[in-house]
């Protein structure tokens, strides 16, 4: 397949993906910026997919499709409670004064300058260094990674240092949103036509994340990708109205929220006091180790995505029950 | 034949992806769109991906491609009736 | 068969615009939540018919994903939050 067949194609999707993201940056409406924030993931899907890049076409498409609007459009809807839009803000209409001209033209320099450091660098990188030694060197030794699908070989096993800490990164902000305290409210039931999608739904993307993270060790896929298909099935459900949305009660999601990091450092301490290197696994055993290691990280992912949609610690059964009950009485009212 | 048969199916679903795009944009309000969109999705989709079925000759390809349909009809018809819905609420409040 | 699907490809972009154009004209959120799932839509069919023209069957998942979520947007969109109870 000649790739200048494409080339048509190519430049459209390119137009296509600045253009949003312009039309997203450039609009004063939020809920217009979210619709064509939302828009621009899918093309970037898409554009993930042409590059050959099926991994991240995958992150993207669960990310940008399912999580990320969701998650703005209820942040909007935060901004603005009672009526469903409002613009026109007073105070949006800045009176434009020198000091604001002369900071705006230092962000727009600064940002100019960031990027165009950012090309010399991308430009230097490729016209130097031969740019085929890193992925030689990572098929010369896939056969000891334990898994065949180079990216999760260089995620979980030649680089797993960097997952780990990727996976304290999140596992902070999941701290920052636990402190945010109580969550905030849910949503009203959606309806039986709603219902009836979300009842087989759920348990189709429930299965695609088991799915996607078996096939992560010889395919595109893994514990991002699966994770946040999880998270998507708990918004979804979050949408229909319940307050059940997966997330088990007070120790033991705390347990799942630190799960991937623990597993993690278990598994590299324990190497450690067998004589091997930190997370330097056994052959024998690096692929039944990162298909622990990432059952673990797609459970706190998926924690992590889902409690950023609730905003705040979901509150106990308890409190929930007491709530449904009331809510019940009041319908029959 | 099979080739032909599937590069009829394809062009067919091409030609109502168009149809439902050229509806979106052309008709005059939001619930005759609506009727439009879900043209691209149902047929354009369906017809597309029963194309590419006949291509691949594969049965798990194939399935997976009736899944992809068969999510794809069930959402879009889900959408269509909440923004439809909640259009229908706006303007009564109004 | 390849011309065909190079065809098929520039010819969902051409449906991917028409989107975009009402995605961007409105006038109504409804209208803009239709459009962004046309593109939607749009997008899926790309990814089938990129996957067999680059010959990489793990498009087939990234479409997979996208139709599923496909309704998580609109419902996002017209879900309407509850008062707070305390």
């Amino acid at each position: 397949m000649n790739t200048t067949n494409l080339l048509v194609f190519d430049g459209l999707l390119l137009f296509s993906i600045v253009g949003l993201a312009w039309a997203s940056l450039a609009t004063t409406d939020e809920r217009r910026s979210v619709i064509l924030f939302m828009a621009f993931g899918l093309v970037l899907a898409v554009a993930w997919g042409r590059l050959l890049a099926p991994d991240v076409a995958l992150a993207e498409a669960a990310i940008g499709a399912g999580l990320s609007g969701a998650l703005l459009l209820a942040a909007v809807r935060k901004q603005s409670p009672g009526s469903s839009h409002t613009h026109a803000n007073p105070d949006r209409n800045y009176s434009e004064s020198g000091a604001k001209v002369v900071l705006q033209w230092l962000v727009t320099l600064l940002c100019a300058a960031l990027a165009g450091t950012l090309a010399w660098a991308l430009l230097h990188a490729l016209s130097s260094a031969p740019h085929d030694t890193l992925p030689r060197a990572i098929s010369d030794n896939l056969v000891a990674s334990g898994v065949s699908n180079p990216v999760t070989a260089v995620l979980l096993n030649f680089r797993a240092y960097d997952t780990l800490l990727e996976l304290a990164v999140l596992l902070t902000a999941v701290l920052g949103i636990f402190s945010l305290g109580q969550t905030t409210p849910g949503y009203q039931p959606a309806g039986p036509v709603f219902d009836g999608l979300v009842r087989w739904l759920v348990p189709v993307l429930i299965l695609t994340a088991g799915y996607l993270l078996w096939v992560g060790a010889h395919a595109p896929g893994g514990a991002f990708q699966a994770g946040a298909t999880l998270a998507a099935a708990g918004v979804v459900l979050r949408l229909t109205g319940r307050s059940r949305i997966g997330l088990p009660d007070g120790f033991v999601l705390r347990i799942i929220m630190a799960a991937g990091v623990g597993v993690f450092l278990l598994v590299g301490l324990t190497l450690l006091l067998l004589g091997r290197p930190f997370l330097g696994y056994p052959p024998a055993w690096a692929g039944a180790l990162i298909l622990l290691i990432e059952t673990a990280a797609m459970l706190s992912i998926a924690a992590t995505l889902l409690l950023a949609f609730v905003g705040g610690q979901p509150q106990s059964t308890a409190v929930n029950a007491a709530a449904n009950r009331q809510r019940e009485e009041n319908s029959r009212c | 034949m099979i080739n032909l048969a599937s590069s009829i199916l394809i062009l067919a679903g091409l030609f109502f992806y168009l149809a439902g795009s050229i509806g979106l944009l052309r008709l005059p309000d939001l619930y005759t769109r609506l009727h439009a969109l879900t043209k691209a999705d149902n047929l354009g989709l369906g017809l597309l991906a029963a194309g590419l079925a006949l291509h691949s000759q594969h049965l798990l390809t194939s399935l997976k491609l009736l899944l992809i349909w068969l999510a794809v009809l069930a959402a879009s018809a889900t959408s269509a009736h909440l923004i439809a819905r909640q259009a229908r609420r706006q303007e009564t409040r109004r | 068969m390849t011309e065909l699907l190079l065809l098929s490809a520039t010819g969902l972009m051409l449906s991917l615009f028409l989107g975009l154009l009402r995605v961007l004209l409105g006038p109504s959120a409804g209208d803009r939540m239709l459009a962004t799932q046309l593109i939607g839509t749009v997008g899926v069919g790309m990814l089938l018919v990129l996957s067999v023209l680059l010959d990489e069957p793990a498009l087939i998942d990234v479409a997979l994903l996208l139709a599923l979520l496909a309704a998580v947007a609109a419902a996002a969109f017209t879900g309407q939050q509850e008062a707070r109870h305390d």
